[in-house]
Formats: structure tokens, sequence, C-alpha cells
């Protein structure tokens, strides 16, 4: 297994209470797998998809990563934790605005290795294989949506991550673009082998992954 | 693309931000260079007034009190004049100007006065208002104004002093203006004192002084005259006020063991009082400017840290640490206080160099040494403003770039 989730509790404290985005989930990921999360507003699926990223500690419960627990409460662990492994892709793209995508990319790569030429070698490749090689000098601003979500997943994948944490990527993309987006995730997962975790609200996205998983207040559905 | 080309991007892309930063920096440092630019000139002009008040210490012999040095009376004591050698060969630091003397009050007709032996070039160095008078065009040095350290002090060279007792012969003195009025003595005129006529040389001008009581001579034939051999009554020194308050007193002490060494109160405490004032003034004005400098720096990284939000999210998503965080943010802070350092020298020094003559009637003149401090100070203030923002700034979870924009 890849990620083992083992009565995992996140809790808000609210006004009016405590509400558990997610409450006492238990979980396997298979290494190599595709996972769609879905589930209606509200339901954990991006307070989960946080904390399996290491982006939000829990409240309770336990991780482990390739069969070893990680420390969810230390922050520098975390980091590190986030720079060897992870991937992420987000709906609103994340990239740095006054960055091109290049550089946006060579950031990224820079966090594990501080030779620029060898980052840029590979920031080049990366940009070939989205189709973006004429845009390496271009801003985000200067991109379509779909081309920055490309330069996203190409950023994602700089330091060859095990795991692809996707929320809601397609969110800003028209149908055509969604298409292209989920088809370069699949192709990430199936010729690299990366496991992908992918939030959406999208019934067409959810059909892309091998495993679907949906939430409803914090708990497994299916 | 390192953190450093990140930070610099990243300050080219908010230009205007940059320079609203800037200005903040700029300004205050102005201020603390236009400021001390002034104030440099003015402590100069101060000091030379208050060298103008004449020299600060008297060395006496040990049986000697100061009314007997100013009495001049006949049988007051004396020490060897090589005391004077024993100063100078100490090359202590903060004497600028030793006038040796020999006073003694003597008849002339039926008045008394004193007659005063000098050696010309230290008494008239040390006496800069006779200057004015026209006795001597010489430039006054400041005893305190800021001067290479260990300069040595004007009385050296033995041999060259001797060279200057040519200037005031051995039959010339010059007298006070009381002495001219009470005894109706002219320039050009002559005096017998003991036996022995003087040319008189030059009227002193009223000084308010016992000065103008005295008839000065050469120290050499007043000793011959008075049989005194070589004996002198008093060194004056013009010591700076600074080496005062550092214990110039002791160390004179220790090279002159059998002297009575003494300050003229009154001249030391203004000259110690002006210059700690001035010294205050600059601090407080140093302190006001670090203060307002760094909470305005502070302000400027705080309102950028809330605006990098997001990219700030999203650095610490792709596995940045806190610390490259905090890097990101001093080292521009640090970029701003050099830049901001460089210009500020740049404005306070043109403006002072401008407003002086308009103004205050000073000429300012750029001080180099000051670009140094201002940077120092500059990124000091940069540092020190961006250090809570940044610390603030690695709070931020990593997570914020999760929120729809």
């Amino acid at each position: 297994m890849l990620i083992q989730l083992k009565n995992l509790t996140k809790t808000y404290q609210h006004h009016d209470g405590a509400i558990n985005a997610v409450d006492n989930l238990s979980l396997d990921i298979p290494k190599g797998s595709f996972v769609t999360i879905t589930g209606a507003s509200g339901s954990g699926k991006t307070t989960l998809l946080l904390i399996l990223g290491g982006l939000l500690r829990p409240t309770s419960g336990k991780m482990s990563y390739n069969g070893k627990e990680i420390n969810l409460h230390n922050d520098e662990d975390l980091a590190n934790f986030r720079s060897k492994h992870i991937g992420f892709v987000m709906q609103s793209f994340a990239l740095v605005p006054y960055l091109t995508a290049i550089e946006n990319i060579m950031i990224a790569l820079n966090v594990k290795n501080k030779n620029t030429t060898e980052n840029k070698k590979r920031s080049l490749e990366l940009l070939e294989w989205v189709g973006l090689e004429d845009r390496t000098t271009h801003y985000p601003k200067e991109l379509s949506a779909g081309q920055q979500q490309r330069v996203a997943i190409a950023r994602s994948l700089a330091n060859q991550p095990d795991l692809l944490l996707a929320d809601e990527p397609t969110g800003n993309l028209d149908p055509g673009l969604s298409e292209e987006i989920l088809g370069i995730l699949k192709e990430i997962n199936q010729k690299q082998k990366t496991t992908v975790i992918m939030v959406t609200h999208s019934p067409m996205a959810a059909e892309y992954g091998d495993t679907r998983i949906q939430l409803k207040n914090g708990k497994l559905v299916v | 693309m390192r953190l450093t080309d990140l930070t610099l991007k990243e300050l080219w892309h908010r230009k205007s931000q940059l320079v609203s930063g800037l200005l903040a920096i700029t300004l205050g440092i102005g201020v603390i260079v236009g400021i001390r630019s002034f104030s440099v000139v003015s402590e100069k002009a101060v000091a030379v007034n208050l060298d103008n008040l004449g020299a600060n210490v008297l060395v006496l012999p040990q049986a000697a009190s100061v009314d007997n040095y100013y009495s001049a009376d006949i049988d007051a004591p004396t020490f060897p004049e090589s005391y004077v050698e024993r100063i100078v060969t100490s090359t202590l630091p903060g004497v600028d100007n030793l006038s040796p003397k020999l006073t003694r009050r003597v008849k002339i007709g039926n008045k008394n006065i004193v007659l005063t032996g000098i050696l010309p070039k230290s008494e008239i160095a040390s006496k800069p208002i006779w200057q004015q008078g026209g006795l001597m065009a010489k430039k006054v040095a400041a005893s305190c104004a800021p001067k290479p350290a260990a300069e040595p002090a004007k009385y050296l060279d033995a041999k060259l002093q001797r060279k200057g007792i040519d200037s005031l012969a051995e039959a010339d003195c010059f007298i006070g203006s009381a002495v001219a009025q009470r005894l109706n003595l002219k320039e050009t005129g002559t005096l017998a004192i003991e036996g022995k006529t003087f040319t008189i040389v030059k009227v002193l001008p009223e000084t308010g002084t016992v000065d103008d009581d005295r008839v000065f001579a050469n120290l050499h034939t007043v000793q011959a005259l008075l049989g005194t051999g070589e004996q002198i009554s008093a060194i004056e020194i013009m010591g700076c006020c600074s080496e005062i308050s550092d214990g110039l007193l002791g160390k004179l002490r220790n090279v002159l063991p059998d002297t009575r060494i003494t300050t003229i109160g009154q001249i030391v405490s203004t000259q110690i009082e002006t210059n700690k004032m001035m010294n205050k003034i600059s601090l407080v004005f140093l302190i006001i400017i670090l203060f307002v400098g760094s909470i305005s720096i502070g302000n400027y990284i705080w309102a950028n840290v809330n605006e990098r939000r997001k990219e700030i999210g999203i650095l610490r998503m792709i596995g940045y640490h806190k610390r490259h965080i905090y890097y990101i943010l001093v080292l521009k802070g640090i970029i701003i206080g050099l830049l901001g350092g460089i210009a500020g020298y740049i404005l306070g020094t043109l403006g002072a160099i401008w407003l002086g003559p308009q103004f205050a009637g000073i000429e300012v003149s750029p001080i180099y040494t000051l670009l140094i401090v201002s940077i120092a100070l500059s990124i000091s203030i940069s540092i020190l403003g961006s250090v809570i923002p940044a610390y603030l700034a690695g709070k931020i979870e990593p997570f914020s770039n999760m929120q729809e924009d």
C-alpha cells in the first residue's frame, strides 16, 4: 500500500459547535492506483486531500506512507514529505504570477536540486511533455486556462513524485479542456505508474478513476 | 530559478510598491545623512569657537595655585622649560597646542604690569582670538574637530620651535590693550622694562581677559631679563575636550608627576557640554529614524506578505520550508535597505549641500564615510522591520492557495 489511513479525524471548531470534516476515516490506497473522491460540498473531500498531501494536520488518527508512519505534527517533516513524494494540481493552477512557465517549474525543482542548468533542462523536458515548449517564457496571464493547468501539471511532476494530488483540476476548464487535462493525468498514472488521487465534483471526471470514493459528512459512502 | 532570483523578480514585478518602500527608507536615511552632514560642519564651527576661548589645561608647578599663575607673584614657583619636551615626546593624543610661559609682575615707571615670556608660535596658535586681530594670517585649527588620529603636537620638533622664536625678535613685544591705554603706548613705539628697550610690534585687540594687562615678550628674553634661567611658570595646553573627558589629565600627570595639572573649568565644561549636547541631538534623531524607519519597512513588508499569501502558500505547498520564506522576505528587506541606503545618502548629501548655504549659511561637503554608515544603518533598519512580518509569513498555511480567487 502506498497510503494507509487509520481512524483519521479532522475537527473544526465553530461557534455553534465542533464539526468533523473527516470523521474516523480509515482507508488504504494502493500504489499505482487512480483514485477519485467525490461528494457534495462540505463532505470533507478537500480536507481529506489536504491531509493526504501533508498540508493540513488531522485532529487525530494516523497516516502511513509506503508502510512508514508520517509525523503529521512536525512542520519540517511535512515540508520534506511534500517536496520528496507529492505533486499537487490545483483548481486555481497555483502558479506564481511573476514567473514564466519554465521558472514556475524550476522553482519547484530548486527545492531539491540547486543546479540551475540541470533544472532548466528538466523543466524544458516537462514543458515539451505537456506540449508547451513554445510557451516557456510566457507568464501565467499570457497563457490560456488549459495551458496554465498544463504548466501546473508539469510542475507537479518536476520532482518525480510517487503521488499526484489533484483538487478539482478541471473546475475552471471547459469540457474540451477538461478531457484533455484528465487525459494527461490518466497518462501520468498509466505510463509513469504515479498514484493519482483526484477530488472532483464532476461525475464525468470521476469516471477516470479506477477506484472511486464518495464522502458524506466526512465518512466513506462507497 | 533560485530564491534570490525569485526575490528579485518579485521586486521588479511590484515596481510601484518597491518605489513606495524605497521612498520611506530613502527619506529616513536622507534625513540622517543631511543632519549628520550639517552637524559635522557645525560641530567644527562650534569647536573653532570653543577653541577661541583659549587654552583649557594648565600645567603648574606642584606648589603653585591658579591664583599664583594669574597674579604673577614675584616669588611664584617655576619648573624647567624642558617639561614641554616631555609632553611632546609622550605623543599624548588630544594635546593640540602647548604654550610655555614665564610670568612675573614688573614695574614700568610707577605702574605695575605683568610681563609674560612666550614662545610666539605656540602662544599665537593657542590664542586664535589674536589671529583674528590680524596678528597672523593663519587658519584656526579646531582642537575638538574630527582629525586624523595621533596627530603629533605642534611642539614636536624643538629646533623648529626655536626657529619660531625669530618671528618674535629678541627685543620685540606685544602689549595688551589695557597696558597700551594705561601707559599711552602705540605700535612701533618702544617700551623699557628692567633696563631693556623693547619695540612694540603689536597692540593686541581687547579680549576682556587678564591678557589685556600684559606685555608679551620672547620667553628666552624674559628668562634672561628676570634671571630665572630656563624656568617657566606654566604650560598652557589646548586639550581636546573629548580627550579631557577620556582622562587626558591623568595621562599628563603620569608624564609630569611633580606638577600640578588643572583644567580651566568653565572652558572645559562648556566644551564638553556643547559636544555632549550635539552628540545627544544626533542620537535622538538616529533613534527616531531607526524607530520610524523600522516601522515603515515593517509595514511595507507586512502589506507585501498579505498580498503574497497565496504565493507563499504555493511555495510551502511545493516543499519550501519556513526558513525559505524568512529568507525571501528578509532578503527583500536587505535589498531595499541597500538601495535605500545609497539613495538616502545621495539625497541627504545633495540636500545638505543645497540647503546648507541657503538656510544656515554654511558650506557642506560630502562625507564619504557616511555612505557606508547609511548602507549599514539602512540595511539594519530593513532587517529589523522585516523580521516580524517574515516570522508571521512563515505561519501562513501551505493550503492558502486552495481557496478559489
